[in-house]
């Protein structure tokens, strides 16, 4: 038979283990101070991308040639993109402005999957709030751009496979110059992905009112 | 020295009174007015740890940290509370009794004030020695339930109505093991003063076993339903429904705002460690030490720490049960503990006119262990609906 009252013992026999257990026993505080303790975010966290440069000046190590594949690519229409030009007039391979409207932004990373320069990667910053709706939610070039070494730190296994997939492309390209006399071999990977680039940054100057992002 | 320092405190300012050159009428409603404030202030301090202690309290049965963020440890939350209490606006429904609405929060925590002018804090430390100290003390928190019922009627609104209504049931339910219980310390005492209660607790049985009331074979049995009724008498969970939240929206609190909602709040509190005090003073000696070396620290100090007790049990059962449906909470008031609490009744008498010596403890004690089991038996049963048979359909 059972003994009226022994569930309620029991819980609060349940009750007394927890609380005792949570002053001598830290792994049961599972809450995380926030603002002083920051949270440990897994690797492959993503909030809002970001361009990568190489070396240590963002202007000339930007690995971004201004393709306009994210752009076009990207579902919400978050990024405006306009290529620079050198005093001639002549298009060269680096954007002049790159904007990316972080409140439209659905940080889905489908930009990363296409980018074919491994220029852009997804942040895990994530406090971006601001007082002003409109102009600090637009990432400009100097907020986007952030160094490789940046990269290693927030996602360190991802960054070394882009780095080795680099080195490997640059050690062909050198292996393919390096036997010019033999015209079939420069076909690399990369070499797909930059016809169709040439084209589309001379021939689309668009107005920035093709990208919603950019007006509003 | 420390056992005698609220008297001699008291005293000297009397004293520095009186040396001033007032006259003594003067000096008597000033030491009065001392009294009263002290004591209450004392209990609203013990409202604000507790509100924030209670919290954190919760919090570590949850395996949470609890409120921090206010001053160390978080322990100035109850000022930042009280302050956005104070700023909030104070809304009144348009269609409310603006009167009643008014008076209900002081009606509720009046009564709770009052029956702390009873209470033996420490051997000398009674506000006022009534001899009929437990009617006065039923009697005043009796005034609460109108309070409840005033709140719940004067917001105009159906579930401040009907969270009235359940606490009225409940409250009214519970008063009766409640009494009962209290009704046979105060036999077995032979006194309804409550430091006389205290005093006629004051041996040691062998020199070192506490005589107090819940370690006798009936009180064991009345300060159980003692405390369960003192737990609904406050709405304390696992009782609280008539504010329960999924259902009423807040029961009777639902229609008021700012601070006549933490008027609200301080009655209950101050209400549940007076329930929590009338328990320790009944039941475990009041502000007797539990063992007879142990008398070296003052007395008010072992009567706080055990109402301190009281209250963080009184906690701890809040953190571990769910809170109860109606029909469940009535037919356990009127189907277990007022049953429980007249078999408590038999088994004093048994106790008592067997000579209180061992043999009739222990028969007290099958007794009441016999209508323990028997009573509770059928709350051990799982509810088993019967077949439903329809009239019309097949």
């Amino acid at each position: 038979m059972q003994i009226p009252g022994s569930g309620i013992l029991k819980g609060l026999a349940v009750t007394a283990r927890n609380m005792i257990g949570s002053y001598f026993e830290p792994e049961r505080l599972i809450t995380q101070q926030y603002p002083e303790e920051k949270p440990k975010l897994p690797e492959r966290a993503r909030v809002f991308p970001f361009l990568i440069y190489d070396g240590s000046d963002p202007e000339t190590g930007i690995r971004c040639t201004s393709c306009k594949i994210c752009e076009k690519e990207c579902p919400p229409q978050c990024i405006y993109i306009v290529q620079d030009r050198d005093q001639n007039g002549k298009p060269i391979k680096r954007p002049k402005i790159f904007n990316i409207d972080i409140s439209v932004c659905m940080s889905c990373g489908i930009c990363v999957e296409v980018c074919p320069f491994d220029s852009i990667r997804m942040d895990t910053e994530f406090e971006l709030s601001s007082f002003d709706r409109f102009s600090s939610l637009i990432l400009d070039k100097s907020r986007l751009l952030k160094p490789n070494s940046y990269y290693h730190q927030i996602h360190p296994t991802e960054a070394a496979q882009t780095d080795e997939r680099i080195e490997a492309e640059r050690r062909k390209k050198q292996a393919a110059s390096a036997a010019k006399n033999t015209p079939s071999k420069p076909t690399t990977p990369s070499q797909p992905s930059t016809p169709p680039q040439t084209p589309n940054s001379i021939q689309t100057e668009r107005p920035p009112a093709s990208t919603p992002a950019a007006t509003s | 020295m420390i056992e005698e320092l609220p008297t001699r405190l008291y005293a000297w300012f009397l004293q520095l009174l009186q040396k001033i050159g007032l006259p003594s009428i003067i000096v008597d409603i000033v030491g009065a007015f001392l009294i009263a404030i002290s004591t209450c202030a004392v209990f609203l301090a013990l409202f604000a740890l507790t509100s924030v202690l209670e919290r954190k309290i919760l919090a570590r049965v949850q395996n949470r940290l609890g409120p921090n963020r206010v001053g160390p440890f978080g322990l100035l939350q109850p000022v930042a509370d009280g302050i956005k209490m104070l700023i909030k606006e104070d809304i009144i429904p348009h269609n409310a009794d603006k009167i009643l609405h008014f008076l209900a929060p002081v009606l509720a925590l009046i009564p709770s004030l009052l029956v702390l002018a009873i209470l033996p804090y420490g051997s000398n430390l009674v506000p006022v020695n009534l001899n009929s100290g437990l009617l006065y003390y039923f009697a005043i928190s009796a005034i609460a339930e109108i309070a409840i019922f005033l709140a719940g009627w004067a917001g105009n609104n159906k579930y401040s109505v009907l969270g009235a209504m359940r606490a009225i049931a409940q409250i009214l339910s519970y008063e009766l093991p409640l009494a009962t219980s209290a009704l046979c310390v105060a036999l077995a005492a032979g006194s309804l003063s409550l430091p006389q209660i205290v005093q006629s607790q004051n041996n040691y049985l062998l020199g070192l076993f506490p005589n107090w009331f819940l370690f006798t074979p009936w009180g064991l049995a009345a300060g159980l339903v003692f405390f369960i009724a003192a737990l609904a008498e406050t709405n304390r969970s696992p009782f609280d429904l008539p504010e329960g939240e999924s259902e009423l929206v807040a029961g009777h609190l639902t229609e008021y705002s700012g601070f006549k909602y933490a008027t609200f709040f301080i009655a209950e509190y101050v209400g549940m460690f007076a329930i929590c005090a009338l328990f320790v003073t009944l039941f475990l000696g009041g502000w007797l030490p539990p063992l007879p070396f142990l008398a070296f620290i003052p007395s008010w100090i072992w009567f706080f720490a055990k109402v301190c007790f009281i209250a963080f049990v009184m906690i701890w059962i809040r953190a571990t049960l769910p809170r109860m449906r109606i029909d469940h909470l009535l037919s356990f008031a009127w189907k277990f503990l007022l049953p429980l609490a007249f078999s408590a009744f038999f088994a004093l008498l048994l106790w008592h006119y067997l000579g209180r010596n061992i043999l009739s403890s222990l028969l007290s004690f099958a007794f009441i262990v016999a209508a323990y089991f028997a009573l509770g038996y059928p709350f051990t049963q799982r509810y088993s609906p019967r077949k439903r048979t329809y009239l019309f359909s097949e």
